[in-house]
């Protein structure tokens, strides 16, 4: 692997190129083959609606309906490639801009916002899409996805040779994450125990305003060999090839082959979140280069080509995307303050008397409010 | 390594940096961060997003332009990374400024600002010192998500060998971050988020009244009830105060300054003047800095309380979510209602 600059794609395993034609890969073309143009549609369908979803929450954010909002506006090849790549019985540890894969689990894309708008620490049941919760704090799920591979082994889910029963555990975090003492910790733990885990980094070139390089100097897919964690650098903005690796990563973790490093190198089109600025620290030049290396651009290319994508079904797909925009915007106005109460239920599965105690004075204090009719307007 | 220092540039958005100016909170640590670089040259400042972008929220605007790579380092994003070669660096004769992102990142740096950075001085009997400062933007009220509004000042107070101090205007912080930097010892500086914007004028020249990070200071005096607060609450005291005021209620506000050490001495010399005390933090009342300063004005003022000391604070819950936010936050309502629960003793 070549150690490369940020706006050079050498190096990469790549199925597609940027004008969409199909190059070969003697290992990887086999791993595609079975993806018909219904299966590849589907897979333009879902970027489709993902980046629906980034515009429509990042103008929800403007309008003041959001706290915050992070898009995955340029990822959304990584995201859903790997994320199709993937089995129901596969479980997956996100960061906080994994819309895409979220999308692909099952979850309503409108849930995803809970967490944005502050009505929600959640917003969607982790164990019935095989999907965790968000996690904010950079690099600790990387732990936890490596330990629940550890218990997918001891649960005898793993090399059984049955495809019915075999999982495996994909984690997405950033490429700035990869300095984090914890990622670094849990690359240790997945070696040494052979865990059924593939660690998705998502090298989208920047941590907020930092280069990659202010994180490393090596490619980071270099980085897996020293922790005996065999690596692949694929282009994360071919769709085709951020799927073949990601299955091949997932068959050798499900066969108890062990854990994967897959760098998928990307680009964040847009800022950090809503409240990043990028012009103060990278280049218009940089953002058009990479504009014309569109994740989705490339397969509708590629679809055109082989004359695979009707001019019905874009325009069914464009349609699914407004309507999925109108129901995002109208679901997320409506979602209620949560009851100020609220903040007590769960902090534990059993009874607390602290809390129990600090809930009923705060709700006699509530009503004591009430009681007088003067909390409009009151800073509490 | 390039020795790109200049001697005191000037600071190409404001007046210079002299005489009196109106400044934001962030602007006057800004100011004062630029005093502490010009003044010691083994001062530097390392922070994840500090250099171009000068922070998430501007408080190192432009530092890296005027002194270089090397005195305001974009780290790589590692905060027990950070605080530890903070600690290498002090060693080695540096005075590291570490900036966390949010109070909710500092745990990562928990072990080695605990473990280690607390430490180092006692282990080594005084032969080491650290003058390390770790500045952590925290407290809420800003709408944000989780893990960016919470309060962990006591984590740290509760640990010997730091000093944990948060000021609570402008001027305070220019003045305070100036002497943290100055400090052999390390300093945790708790600076509140959600007054970043808030305006003060600075007197950018006049030499701080004292030390400032051992004692805690009388903003406002009154007769009635002595209301005790640090960092984001001083502002809610002090409207409460003004609220009271008009009610007939002479409220007298302190500012901790500092949670460690504890100025008891100026809250019991209060105490003792007015008869009632009440505590506001943000932080979960549980084991907080309220039960610290009502045990301690227990022990020296029992014969002067007229009520027993009452604490105003956060939730034993998880910082909940932005909408209910305020709800968990000692608010204007909450400190009065505690005020009037005193009185009525
Ligand atoms: C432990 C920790 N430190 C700091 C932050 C603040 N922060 C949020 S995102 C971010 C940059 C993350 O960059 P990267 O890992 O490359 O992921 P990306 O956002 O680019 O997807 C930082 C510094 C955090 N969330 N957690």
């Amino acid at each position: 692997m070549s150690q490369t600059g940020p706006l050079t794609d050498d190096g990469l395993v790549q199925l597609l190129t940027p004008t969409g034609e199909r190059t070969p890969h003697p290992e990887l073309d086999a791993r595609v083959a079975h993806l018909d143009a219904d299966a590849l549609r589907a897979m333009y369908r879902d970027m489709v609606l993902v980046r629906r979803f980034d515009t429509e929450a990042t103008s929800l954010q403007r309008q003041g309906e959001l706290a915050l909002f992070a898009q995955s506006l340029g990822q959304e090849a990584a995201q859903i490639g790997s994320a199709h790549a993937m089995t129901a019985r596969d479980h997956v540890f996100p960061s906080y801009r994994e819309h895409g894969v979220a999308h692909a689990r099952g979850v309503d894309m409108a849930d995803v916002l809970r967490l944005f708008r502050g009505v929600d620490h959640g917003g969607w049941d982790p164990v019935a899409h095989g999907f965790h919760l968000y996690t904010l704090v950079i690099g600790s799920h990387t732990l936890h996805a490596t330990g629940y591979a550890m218990g997918l082994q001891r649960d005898g889910l793993v090399g059984t040779g049955d495809a019915e029963r075999d999982s495996a555990v994909v984690v997405y975090f950033g490429d700035g994450a990869t300095a984090q003492g914890d990622v670094n910790e849990a690359l240790v733990f997945a070696a040494v125990n052979n865990a059924p885990v593939v660690f998705f980094c998502q090298n989208n070139q920047w941590a907020i305003s930092e280069p990659t390089t202010k994180q490393a100097r090596v490619p980071l897919a270099d980085r897996g060999p020293g922790f005996g964690v065999p690596s692949v650098r694929v282009d994360g903005n071919d769709v085709l090839a951020t799927y073949a690796v990601t299955q091949w990563a997932l068959e050798r973790a499900r066969s108890g082959g062990g854990p994967t490093f897959v760098e998928a190198f990307t680009y964040r089109m847009g800022a950090h979140t809503t409240s990043d600025d990028p012009t103060r620290y990278r280049s218009s030049a940089e953002e058009e280069y990479w504009r014309r290396r569109d994740p989705i651009d490339r397969l509708r290319l590629h679809l055109e080509q082989v004359g695979e994508l009707p001019a019905e079904f874009v325009a069914q797909v464009a349609d699914d995307a407004d309507r999925l925009g109108e129901r995002i915007r109208t679901e997320v106005r409506a979602m209620g303050r949560p009851s100020p109460a609220s903040m007590f239920d769960h902090v534990y599965a059993t009874p607390h008397s602290v809390v129990d105690a600090e809930r009923a004075w705060f709700e006699r204090y509530e009503a004591s409010f009430d009681a007088g009719s003067t909390s409009e307007g009151s800073h509490r | 390594m390039s020795t790109s220092t200049q001697t005191r540039p000037t600071d190409p958005a404001g007046g210079g940096t002299s005489g009196t100016q109106r400044l934001t909170f962030a602007k006057a640590i800004n100011l004062g961060l630029r005093r502490a670089l010009e003044s010691d040259p083994k001062v530097l400042l390392m922070g994840e997003d500090i250099g171009r972008l000068g922070g998430v929220f501007r408080v190192t605007d432009g530092l890296q332009k005027d002194f270089g790579e090397d005195r305001v380092v974009d780290t790589p994003l590692a905060e027990s990374g950070i605080v530890g070669t903070a600690i290498g660096l002090a060693l080695r004769g540096y005075r590291p400024v570490c900036e966390i992102q949010f109070d909710g990142f500092i745990f990562p740096a928990y072990d080695q600002i605990t473990t280690q950075l607390s430490k180092m001085h006692y282990r080594s009997k005084g032969r080491l010192t650290l003058p390390v400062v770790i500045r952590v933007p925290y407290g809420g009220g800003i709408g944000a998500v989780e893990h960016h509004s919470e309060s962990p000042e006591v984590l740290f107070a509760h640990t010997a060998g730091l000093r944990v101090v948060s000021p609570s205007s402008p001027v305070e912080a220019y003045r305070m971050i100036q002497q943290a930097v100055a400090s052999p010892d390390p300093v945790l500086f708790f600076e509140p988020k959600g007054r970043y914007w808030e305006k003060g004028d600075v007197d950018l020249d006049a030499a701080p009244d004292g030390p400032l990070l051992d004692k805690a200071r009388i903003v406002r005096p009154g007769t009635d009830v002595t209301l005790v607060a640090h960092g984001p609450t001083v502002q809610t005291a002090l409207k409460a105060a003004e609220t009271a005021a008009a009610e007939g209620t002479s409220i007298e506000v302190v500012d901790l300054r500092a949670l460690s050490p504890l100025d008891t001495a100026t809250v019991a010399e209060s105490v003792r003047r007015t008869g009632r005390c009440v505590v506001v933090h943000e932080a979960p009342v549980l084991y907080g800095t309220g039960a610290e300063v009502a045990a301690r004005i227990t022990e020296e003022c029992f014969y002067h309380l007229q009520s027993p000391v009452l604490r105003v604070g956060g939730f034993h819950a998880p910082y909940p979510v932005a909408k209910i936010e305020h709800d968990y936050l000692p608010g204007l309502d909450r400190v009065l209602d505690a005020v009037e629960r005193a009185l009525a003793f």
